[in-house]
């Protein structure tokens, strides 16, 4: 291992640069999440801040070497502030004529073009619908285009080792990852120990990964292909602890600390759906925290089951997406209708029905406001970035456990596999969740409710003297009798509706980032919050009077929102749907606001909005 | 040692059971009959009348809980057994039973009713088959015969039914019984046996709708026809039944076959019944006897098999072992695990 860490450094002195975006692009099959992810932890360990953007196909393995199998992983980090995983390339590689075809538009101008050319023989260029070689026809001329035999020099390196060729082509990704390792100065112990670690029980393929990823730097070294390094300082963050995090570990984490302050099991039920899966993923693997883990038969199955456990006492959770979330419209109700404390988190992708599996949108903000049948409020919350999905996790349970609801959190596919640099909080830092069970059966009426937040009471089955029914028929206040009078009815939908927006005086006032009042006020939500605050800052700088508010609460809305929109001539919503918020907020305000839409299953970049900024408030030198 | 005086035990009774709320099944309703069966049987289990959770879903059997002095959670159609296993599987301290029909069971809720038995999640299934939608006005249910003329199906179903038990048995449930609601002491034991087993108890309970589907099983419960057409199951003990009871079941070759005793048939070479048989291959048999010409109903314990652990039992048991190999989780060690950086 020692001898890894001890190779030469660079010849002359590396460049030193702010920041860079690379991107992985290759079959499916290639390991570009892995190579990725591996180069992603090495330079979050060294300091810098990050922003990621996996981005694969919703095919498992496509036919290798075509076009919808390819799979990339880009990554912005840099020495300053990071706050989307950036608009162009400065470096891309590619694995294969598919992967270039795919991806080539996205590199800037001189751009750095690894590729690896061992595969662009006629065939593959067939599969990737390619009739002449890009290598050889000056298409791109533009770029600093460094051609290298990948696979040729793999199996070379690894050829003593006498692996099998699969399994020695398979290891080309790690040959890739140790050039960048050169080209951007970076130590490769994390990934050496990353490899030790995962191939544990296979010593040859330890061997042969490690030895892969030596012969790319080495190769760099050698035949000093680059010509020049790179150099990225740490970045400046707040002192403190970190770890690089996805938005979906971030959930997970953000569940068993909930579970945690608040004294009660997890129970998860949930059935697999990308891109929520992960969750389910991390969850079952914490049962020493005793969290309970139920992969149902369906997604009804998830929710109803987690209904059951919250009835009997767990902080009860179901994870999913989109169509999931469709089928368990109706068990949201039941959890309404019962009063009992339920986060559903929504990790959104392109629909509608199966849609994009893989991409990302935030088209359910109105599924996760309406979408049942009759007059059923939630309260809904929204994650804006990868990290943030920690603590919406612990807000979306705390008040689900407050106010006796259930909570939808939403998140959406960018956030869910992106990554960012998470400071870890002090465990004594975090507030704990009081949650109180009933257990004096004297006066006990199963939904007599605390005057303060509505909430009725919590009563277990097995608290001796609190038997009672509950159901999803109407129910008499108080008694939770069975009750179909029209008088009733009504003050029993005033009541839950009274109880949700009665959230909104405990949720903190919107303060909008940027300039307090002026010319345009940014109102959006979700995972759109790094390309917004990276095009306000830009924007800001030229001189434009710009606020921003990024809502984590959309159900109830913070109280003082209307009043913010006033102090603004203008109001922007960009969001990755048709206008969903901006329905709202025109209905709920009657403000002349403006939509950004973009519905293609990716992120803005930051351009588009700037380019959107100055078409309203024009530019100001 | 000092003497420690606890206060007198007063056993819960039937009266203990009942709840102050009007039951509103139509008059005649064969509902009544469980209901007051299960309110029977409740207190002679030696289980804390606060350690009951009484689930449904919808349907005329569905308002089950609100009769029954107990925790109970009336949910949404077809779900029940999904909520009940969360209930059951995070506190597998408590006595939950299901009430459910052949709708709320076998039609929307047929994917939880066999994953709730294939998991064998220690829940009681009271499965009311009255073949037939009650509640919402009498449309053809799953368990309705070939060609029933109801108001969804005025020219006659064109729906195979299937058997509540043989779909229960192809689940690899681990308790299969069938009951009828005017066969008050037979429903009680059955009741009974089903309460003492471990796993998921699945019961069919014949239950006469008479309003949408009156006499559904008149020809089973009619004091005439019930010798002739109905064989009652006991563990251990030969299939025979008729009024004399001098028929009984024998196999031959892989089939079942009626013979009539006493005319050169000794009981010793009929089938004895063995509920407790680990593969549920005979019990499938059973399930499906009625549909053979001539044949009789078998009702009773057809499958009580507890060598299955239950998935209660499982789901925790597995989070104890980690507890034990791992210690218990440590928050600050988990907020902090894999690979961290200091930014000073």
């Amino acid at each position: 291992m020692s001898t890894l860490t001890e190779l030469p450094r660079p010849k002359h002195k590396p460049e030193v640069i702010d920041k860079a975006v690379i991107r992985f692009a290759g079959d499916s099959g290639d390991g570009m999440q892995i190579t990725g992810s591996q180069f992603t932890n090495t330079v979050a360990l060294y300091g810098n801040d990050i922003a990621t953007f996996p981005d694969y196909p919703a095919e498992i393995r496509a036919p290798a070497g075509t076009l919808p199998g390819v799979s990339g992983y880009q990554l912005h980090f840099s020495s300053s502030d990071v706050y989307t995983p950036g608009d162009a390339v400065d470096v891309l590689i590619a694995m294969n004529p598919a992967a270039l075809k795919v991806n080539i538009a996205d590199l800037k101008a001189n751009g750095i073009l690894i590729v690896n050319s061992d595969s662009f023989t006629e065939n593959d260029l067939r599969k990737a619908q390619t009739k002449v070689n890009p290598l050889e026809d000056h298409s791109l001329d533009k770029y600093r285009l460094f051609s290298v035999e990948l696979e040729r020099l793999t199996r070379r390196a690894l050829e003593h080792l006498g692996l099998d060729a699969k399994s020695v082509d398979r290891c080309k990704n790690f040959f890739a990852l140790g050039m960048c390792y050169w080209l951007y100065n970076r130590s490769m112990d994390s990934t050496v120990r990353w490899i030790e670690e995962k191939f544990k029980s296979k010593p040859l393929l330890t061997e042969a990964n490690k030895l892969a990823l030596k012969a790319g730097y080495s190769y760099c070294e050698a035949t000093e292909a680059f010509q020049i390094s790179y150099e990225i300082p740490p970045a400046q963050l707040t002192p403190g602890l970190y770890r690089s995090l996805s938005g979906n570990q971030a959930l997970a984490l953000g569940f068993v600390t909930a579970s945690q302050k608040s004294g009660l099991r997890l129970f998860q039920g949930s059935y697999p759906i990308t891109p929520a899966s992960d969750i389910l993923h991390e969850l079952s693997q914490y049962k020493d925290f005793g969290v309970m883990t139920f992969q149902a038969e369906d997604e009804i199955a998830a929710i109803t089951s987690a209904i059951g456990a919250a009835y009997a006492g767990a902080l009860a959770i179901t994870t999913t997406s989109g169509p999931g979330m469709a089928l368990k419209t109706e068990a949201l109700g039941l959890a309404v209708a019962v009063e009992i404390p339920l986060v559903i988190c929504n990790i959104q992708r392109g629909g509608p029905s199966t849609g994009l599996p893989t991409k990302t949108e935030q088209a359910d903000l109105l599924q996760a406001l309406f979408g049942r049948n009759s007059e059923a409020p939630i309260p809904v919350l929204a994650a804006s970035t990868p990290a943030d999905c920690f603590w919406v996790a612990l807000e979306a349970a705390r008040i689900a456990l407050k106010y006796m609801v259930p909570v939808i959190l939403l998140s959406d596919g960018y956030l869910a596999n992106g990554a960012e640099p998470w400071q870890i909080p002090n465990v004594s830092d975090i507030p704990e969740i009081p949650v109180h069970f009933a257990s004096d059966p004297e006066g006990f009426l199963p939904y007599k409710r605390d005057p303060q937040t509505l909430a009725r009471p919590w009563a277990v089955p097995g608290t001796k003297g609190l038997e009672h029914r509950i159901g999803g028929l109407e129910k008499q206040d108080v008694t939770g009798n069975i009750n179909y009078e029209p008088l009733n009815h009504e003050n029993m939908v005033r009541i839950r509706a009274a109880k949700v927006a009665g959230i909104a005086r405990e949720i903190p006032d919107a303060e909008p980032a940027g300039d307090p009042q002026g010319d345009l006020l940014i109102l959006a939500w979700g995972s759109t919050q790094g390309s917004i605050t990276a095009a306000v800052k830009t924007q800001r700088a030229k001189g434009q009077k710009i606020g921003h508010v990024h809502l984590r609460y959309l159900n109830p809305l913070p109280s003082n929102l209307g009043n913010v929109i006033k102090r603004y001539k203008k109001v922007l919503v960009p969001e990755l749907n048709m206008g969903q918020l901006l329905w709202v907020l025109r209905a709920k305000y009657l403000v002349d606001a403006v939509g950004l839409n973009k519905i293609q299953g990716r992120p803005f970049k930051q351009a588009e909005l700037e380019n959107k900024i100055d078409d309203m408030i024009g530019t100001r030198s | 040692m000092s003497t420690v005086t606890l206060p007198p035990i007063t056993p819960l009774t039937k009266r203990d059971f009942q709840t102050d709320q009007e039951v509103r099944w139509c008059p005649g309703c064969g509902d009544y009959a469980i209901l007051s069966a299960v309110q029977a049987v409740f207190p002679e289990l030696g289980i804390a009348r606060e350690n009951f959770v009484v689930v449904s879903g919808i349907g005329c059997s569905s308002r089950f809980p609100y009769y029954m002095n107990t925790f109970g959670f009336h949910t949404i159609h077809g779900r029940a057994p999904a909520v009940a296993t969360g209930i059951k599987a995070l506190r597998p301290d408590l006595e939950v039973w299901l009430a459910t029909g052949d709708g709320d069971a076998l039609s929307i809720g047929g994917n939880h009713t066999i994953h709730m038995l294939r998991r064998n999640v220690g829940i009681k299934v009271l499965l009311f088959n009255n073949k037939i939608y009650g509640l919402t006005k009498g449309q053809y249910s799953p368990t309705s015969e070939f060609n029933k003329k109801t108001k969804s199906t005025p020219f006659g179903s064109v729906d195979r039914p299937f058997s509540p038990l043989s779909l229960a048995i192809g689940a690899e449930a681990t308790f299969v019984a069938r009951s009828v609601d005017v066969f008050q002491s037979h429903l009680k034991d059955t009741l009974k046996h089903a309460a003492a087993h471990k796993g998921s108890a699945f019961v069919e309970i014949l239950q006469n709708c008479n309003i949408f589907n009156d006499g559904a099983w008149f020809s089973l419960t009619e004091r005439d026809a019930r010798s002739e057409q109905v064989v009652q199951l006991e563990h251990g003990k030969p299939l025979i039944f008729g009024k004399n009871r001098d028929k009984g079941i024998r196999m031959k070759g892989i089939e079942m076959e009626i013979v009539q005793l006493g005319s050169g048939v000794a009981e010793s070479e009929l089938l004895i019944h063995d509920a407790h048989h680990p593969e549920p291959a005979y019990a499938f048999q059973l399930s499906q006897m009625e549909k053979r010409p001539g044949f009789p109903t078998p009702i009773g314990v057809l499958r009580a098999w507890n060598d299955q652990p239950r998935y209660e039992d499982v789901i925790n048991q597995q989070i104890k072992d980690v507890i034990a190999k791992r210690g218990a989780g440590n928050l600050t060690k988990l907020l902090r695990a894999g690979d961290t950086w200091e930014v000073k």
